[in-house]
This record gives C-alpha cells, structure tokens and sequence, in this order.
C-alpha cells in the first residue's frame, strides 16, 4: 500500500468525514470536509500506528492535518527525520 | 484595522459526542488520553471499576474537558498553530466547578492578546457534551 492508500484508509476508518474518501482531492481542506478537531486527534494517532512514528507537538497544529497533501508532506519530513 | 486585536469579550463554544470519545479511548486507550489529558484532568476523569480492581474513563467528563479546551481556543484565536492539547487544563476545584489554568504556548497566547482569567462552563446530556469559556480581551 503506497503512502496517499495508507492516508486515505486512516481517513475514511477515523477521518469522520461528510463525504465518501474517494472523492477528496490531495488538496481537499479535511476540515472543510467535516473532519473534527477531535476526529483529526485520532487520524494523528492512527497515522501514528500505521508508520510506526510519534508527531513531535511542533507538527501538532491544525495545517498539519488539512489535506492528504499536508499530511503525505508530514509523514515525509518524519520519514526523513 | 487589519492585524489589530480588538477588546472586549471574547466566547468559545464547543460540543463534542461522548460517544466519539469512547471510541477513542477503546482504540487508542492511555496513549489517547495521555495526549490529550492532563495527570490532574485523568485523575479527575476515572473512578472505581465496580467488577474488579482498576479504574475506568468517565467519558462525558472526558468528553466535556475536550470540548473546553477546543472552546478555549476559540477564544485564544491562533493563527496556525495549535498549542499542545495538555497546555489547556481544567482544574477541578473543590467544590466542583473548574477553572481554567494555561501553560506553555496557550498561556503565551492569552498574554499576546491581553486575556486575563478565562471562565468555562461544562454540561452533558447523554449523547453529547459541551463547555462555554468567556474571557475579556484588555489590549
């Protein structure tokens, strides 16, 4: 499973979201798409789990999670880390 | 007026479903709450496991403290940024009602913006659980 599969599986499992997650756009604002402040708590856990890292609390802020785009680009920068 | 904080009163408000949050915490358990909770808001939020030793999660008082914290930033305003969630607690007063206390970024914010004691309000019914927080703005 590539990273946006990985993304977009923790989105529809904790994600919450108004809409199906086959049609968010990378840059769909997920907040804008119903995702919760609390619901967007457990996608950073769930992302979490899924590749094995912890979001230091600079990273914890709401851009962080806004978009499959946001997010890929913060799984890479701890895979880089 | 661009970029200037106006003064007066500012109100968050939030809600949250208990239910979401006993998802969360059967998911995720202590790894959940320690993110989220504060050791004081945890040690308020459990009680006695009737059926053995142990304690477990009083969801809507997990469930109200959350929504307080996401009301408190509403009235903190940042502006991309999220202070950590364990900067914003609620602390339980003897005579049961909370205060809210700030740390770290959080209470950074509330000094910038000239807010001074902010007060919250927490409620539940057996679905969903809210909280109010008022603060005044002095700058």
């Amino acid at each position: 499973m590539t990273v946006e599969e990985t993304i977009r599986v923790v989105l529809a499992d904790h994600g919450r979201l108004a809409v199906p997650v086959e049609s968010l756009n990378d840059d769909t604002d997920l907040f804008g798409a119903g995702m919760t402040s609390h619901a967007s708590v457990n996608v950073m856990l769930a992302l979490e789990d899924a590749f094995d890292f912890e979001f230091p609390e600079k990273m914890l802020k709401k851009s962080t999670f806004e978009s499959i785009d946001a997010i890929r680009s913060a799984v890479a920068e701890m895979a880089d880390s | 007026m661009t970029g200037v904080t106006p003064s007066g009163m500012r109100v968050g408000l939030d809600l949250v479903e208990i239910a979401e949050v006993a998802e969360s915490v059967e998911r995720f358990g202590d790894r959940y709450v320690s993110r989220i909770y504060t050791d004081h808001e945890i040690t308020c939020c459990k009680r006695e496991d009737r059926d053995g030793p142990g304690t477990t999660y009083v969801m809507e008082s997990l469930a109200a403290r959350f929504a307080a914290k996401e009301a408190v930033l509403k009235v903190l305003r940042p502006v991309d940024e999220q202070p950590a969630w364990r900067t914003i607690e609620l602390y339980r007063m003897t005579g049961g009602w909370c205060e809210i206390r700030l740390s770290g970024r959080a209470a950074e914010l509330a000094t910038e913006a000239g807010l001074g004691e902010l007060s919250v309000s927490l409620s539940h019914e057996a679905a969903v659980a809210a909280a109010v927080v008022v603060g005044w703005c002095t700058l």
